[in-house]
């Protein structure tokens, strides 16, 4: 391949993935934006926040918004707004992780059942049906009680949990495009199966991995945070939308809700942000299939 | 398939024993110091010095027979502590599925049927309330109506049945925020689907009263996948339910299963989890077989997923 | 016959559909699919409704049945028995259902599958006419017999996915005749079957018709089939009529060039041929017609300038009518074209 081609060939991704964010219409352009936003927060937050998020001062604890500090402090008199910023990062990026690698890991058991069928196919989708007895968070609780509290047991035992149903939706998929006649031209052809599956059959299940990892997203950051609330994720102090929650719950009941509502109020609008933008490129993948 | 999973799931419960980092006794033990006896008890209790197969199936046998070992922090009997909570969880998971069937259900039949301002505004708010996780719910609810209007208590249990019932109000429909949002929007989504149906039409096209074709064919083919839905949401009320009662300082399996966690009692964890999992499979056996009665092109077996 | 018959009786005619105009959703807008349709049906008289995919005759059907779409657009009249029927609401509505009967294309798909086929069959019965659940079922089981079953009681037991489907057709066939209609509206029910079952169910089909007495549209893309078994046949052409004759003069003697095309397009099992005569070009939709003209003229071997000034209207010729500008002129040259 000449090196024009080549270099068209990696351009047609992306501004086919622009093009098909373009038409998922506002919501989903919308929801892009605040998708963004927040990863923007998870990567720069720390370099973000106007004050130090750590920092506690008891005499502060609970005091009100003032000018510069819009938010308030928290339970232990530190800067709400700064300590959001910071907690983004393991907010966003814990279900990053286990988007990646459950649909990675997922894409991979999918495509091999899907391409040799029969015995392997058997074994995969009988595996996959034994680990869907798992629920996600539950996973998590008996891999914090074992191998201890914190974000990467709990973001490899949702991984492992959500892997079946992820699995089993690309393995659907999969199956379609095996049956497709170029795939049998290129068999003939004497194509090596790996370069198949590789250059043609992911690639065409693409917009429903996309859309799926999406949607993964919104149930890994509500299971990943409910984790961290329960005490068993991201350890207090450390900044975390989950944690924050955890930390300033009793600041409800004493009259002062606003730490740990701004907090849930993060968790939810970038959940509803992926759960538009995901049904949206769901819709899309069905109708290209047709 | 199912009891296979089931098989398998209690064999990884036990295995986390082996799998925590230190020996089978420093597991058990938490890494607390034991008095000295304690060691030769302990291996006895649990055949550590067996084969590894042999010991899962003491450990497994054990389960059947209700013994689920001693909790290491409260020195009690493991399957006491959880007789005297599962009723909490279970009047919580109940009171949730009924929230969900009865309103998520309802609204998704209404706005399904019916195009229209109704449906536009179900669509919104049921997106919405599928976003906010329990313990978000749980902590907006407890400041509106615990603190602000004091119609419900904010935490704990009560005492007697009135009592309960007032206390896991806001935790029910913390528990069932989510759940309500999907059922009711994949309740609505079967509706339309079922509608457009020609078997509607052909109903249609006799005559039928616009109730009898509602009635004996578009709901009643939804009924298939929201029966589904309704079951795999109802199931992973199971585990969620843990959260809830955190935050509600309920009394219940799952925030006692949260505490040994945090405190490494691995025989609590193995035991709670044993029975959740289980609780979880028997729900979506149920599920199956909801599902076959409904529809007569599914046999018992056969892989519908 | 179209045009001022209204001197006739009401019941000399038994549906009388005029300047039916209909328009869709198709894409977002509203088009016309059907332009001013017009069609009799008399008593007991089986009328064809010919034409290719697209030229409207689904929704011809539909329209009649009260069956189209939300949303949709109907001009023009459609009178049953005297009584006009788009106004028709509520028990009137449903009262006109059990008089009219519809035979759809793929009996798979409109039957509910999670309903016994017994009680596919008496649901209307039941819910609409106030018949007692056993003797529906009594009659059901006697239909299923006129239709071919031997065993009707216990197809009654079974669900639509235990059945082929030539024989869910034939259910189709013994449910709509079971309200006792006085007019069938068959719309191509015989299309997606297999060519022997094909000939099962039709002959059938006839013959319960004329044993019944009941009048029938019969919607087909084949011609030859529906000069088989209808009286007269329309064709039609992007959502026009182009074409009302006697079945039996339609062969040797059609008014329309669409007509003779179509008829020349079929292979013959008696002759031998170099090629395929097919028509060129596709068949359009009424929306797509170019419009202020005859639509069928690019396509047609004998057009000329006067068929590209204006849409034709419908001319009487020797009993039947046809839509062709130049029809008179054209007069015994169509067929011979064809042949040739």
């Amino acid at each position: 391949m000449s090196a024009v081609s080549t270099a068209g060939a990696a351009a047609r991704p992306w501004s086919r993935g622009l093009a098909s964010l373009r038409a998922t219409g506002p919501a989903g352009v919308a929801s892009a934006v605040v998708i963004a936003a927040a990863m923007f927060a998870a990567a720069f937050g720390p370099l973000l926040a106007p004050y130090n998020p750590d920092l506690p001062n008891l005499s502060l604890a609970w005091a009100g918004p003032t000018g510069g500090h819009l938010l308030g402090y928290d339970v232990e008199g530190r800067d709400v707004l700064s300590r959001l910023l910071a907690g983004a990062q393991t907010a966003m990026l814990g279900p990053l992780a286990v988007v990646i690698l459950s649909v990675t890991a997922g894409t991979l058991l999918a495509v091999t059942a899907a391409w040799r069928r029969g015995a392997s196919d058997a074994v995969i989708s009988s595996g996959l049906d034994i680990v869907f007895a798992f629920p996600g968070i539950l996973l998590a609780v008996l891999a914090a009680a074992v191998f201890g509290a914190g974000l990467p047991a709990a973001a490899i035992a949702l991984s492992i949990a959500y892997l079946p149903y992820i699995a089993r939706v690309l393995r659907g998929a999969a199956l379609r495009e095996r049956s497709q006649p170029y795939v049998a031209a290129l068999e003939v052809q004497g194509a090596p199966a790996a370069s198949i599956c590789l250059r043609h059959v992911i690639p065409n299940i693409g917009p429903l991995i996309a859309a799926q990892a999406t949607i993964l997203f919104g149930s890994a950051m509500i299971d990943l945070a409910a984790i961290s609330f329960l005490g068993l994720g991201v350890q207090p102090p450390a900044a975390n939308w989950g944690v924050m929650i955890s930390e300033n719950q009793v600041g409800i009941v004493q009259g002062y809700p606003l730490p740990a509502l701004a907090a849930g109020i993060c968790i939810v609008t970038v959940v509803i942000a992926v759960n538009v933008l995901g049904e949206r490129l769901f819709d899309q993948a069905r109708a290209a299939r047709r | 398939m199912l009891p296979a999973s089931l098989l398998v799931a209690s064999f990884v419960i036990f295995a986390a024993l082996y799998l925590a980092p230190g020996s089978p006794i420093a597991a058990l033990s938490g890494g607390r110091p034991l008095p000295p006896g304690s060691v030769q008890i302990l291996e006895q209790r649990y055949h550590l010095n067996e084969p590894f197969l042999a010991q899962y199936w003491y450990w497994l046998d054990n389960a059947l027979h209700g013994n689920l070992g001693i909790s290491i922090t409260l020195r009690e009997n493991v399957s006491t502590l959880i007789a005297s909570r599962i009723w909490t969880t279970a009047g919580l998971v109940l009171y949730a599925s009924v929230i969900i069937v009865v309103l998520g259900i309802g609204l998704g039949v209404v706005s399904g049927l019916r195009p229209g301002a109704l449906d536009t505004s179900a669509l919104v708010v049921t997106a919405v309330s599928a976003a906010i996780p329990a313990f978000v719910a749980a902590i907006v609810l407890i400041m509106l109506f615990a603190v602000k209007l004091g119609w419900f208590p904010a935490l704990g249990n009560g005492t007697g049945f009135a009592s309960n019932v007032r206390h896991f109000t806001l935790p029910a429909v913390a528990l069932a925020t989510v759940s309500l949002g999907i059922v009711a929007r994949v309740t609505r989504a079967s509706v339309r689907q079922e509608g457009d149906r020609e078997y509607v039409q052909t109903a249609v096209s006799r005559g039928l009263p616009a109730r009898a074709v509602i009635q004996r064919h578009i709901v009643r083919n939804a009924a298939i996948p929201i029966t589904t839905i309704t079951g795999i949401t109802i199931a992973s009320l199971i585990a969620v339910s843990a959260v809830v009662e955190v935050a509600f300082s309920l009394n219940g399996l799952g925030s006692y299963l949260v505490q040994a966690a945090q405190t490494k009692d691995l025989a609590v964890v193995q035991g709670i989890s044993l029975v959740l999992v289980t609780a979880f499979v028997v729900v979506n056996l149920l599920v199956d077989v909801l599902c076959a009665m409904l529809d007569p092109r599914v046999t018992l077996g056969s892989d519908r997923r | 016959m179209s045009g001022p018959a209204a001197a006739s009786a009401p019941t000399s005619v038994l549906l009388e559909v005029e300047h039916l105009t209909v328009l869709l959703d198709v894409d977002g807008a509203k088009r016309a699919v059907l332009r001013d349709v017009s069609l009799t049906v008399r008593p007991g008289e089986a009328v064809g409704l010919v034409g290719e995919s697209g030229a409207g005759k689904s929704v011809t059907a539909r329209a009649i049945d009260r069956l189209l779409p939300r949303g949709a657009e109907v001009q023009g009249s459609i009178r049953f028995a005297g009584a006009d029927v788009g106004g028709l609401t509520g028990a009137d509505l449903r009262r006109y259902h059990s008089q009219v009967a519809m035979i759809f294309q793929d009996p798979r798909a409109h039957t509910n599958p999670v309903r016994r086929i017994g009680d596919f069959m008496t649901e209307a019965l039941r819910t609409n006419l106030g018949v007692p659940a056993a003797e529906a079922r009594r009659r059901a089981v006697d239909m299923l017999t006129q239709v071919g079953f031997a065993d009707g009681a216990r197809r009654l037991r079974q669900y639509p996915h235990q059945l082929s489907g030539g024989m869910l057709q034939r259910v189709m066939i013994a449910a709509a005749l079971l309200t006792g209609p006085r007019l069938l509206l068959a719309d191509e029910p015989t299309t997606a079957l297999d060519v022997t079952t094909q000939a099962e169910v039709m002959a059938i089909l006839d013959g319960l018709r004329r044993a019944c007495g009941l009048a029938m549209l019969f919607i087909t893309h084949d011609l030859e089939l529906a000069a088989a078994i209808c009286d007269r046949t329309a064709v039609m052409y992007a959502g026009q009529i182009v074409e009302i004759r006697a079945s039996a003069l339609l062969h040797g003697d059609p008014l329309h060039p669409y007509t003779a095309a179509l008829a020349a397009a079929r292979p013959d099992v008696a002759r031998t041929a170099h090629r395929l005569r097919a028509i060129p070009g596709r068949p359009l939709s009424a929306f797509e017609a170019p419009p202020g003209q005859c639509a069928f003229a690019p396509r047609c071997p004998h057009a000329s300038d006067i068929c590209r000034e204006a849409v034709p209207g419908l001319v009487q010729l020797d009993g039947g009518v046809s839509r062709c500008a130049r029809a008179g002129e054209l007069r015994g040259q169509l067929q011979a074209a064809a042949d040739g």
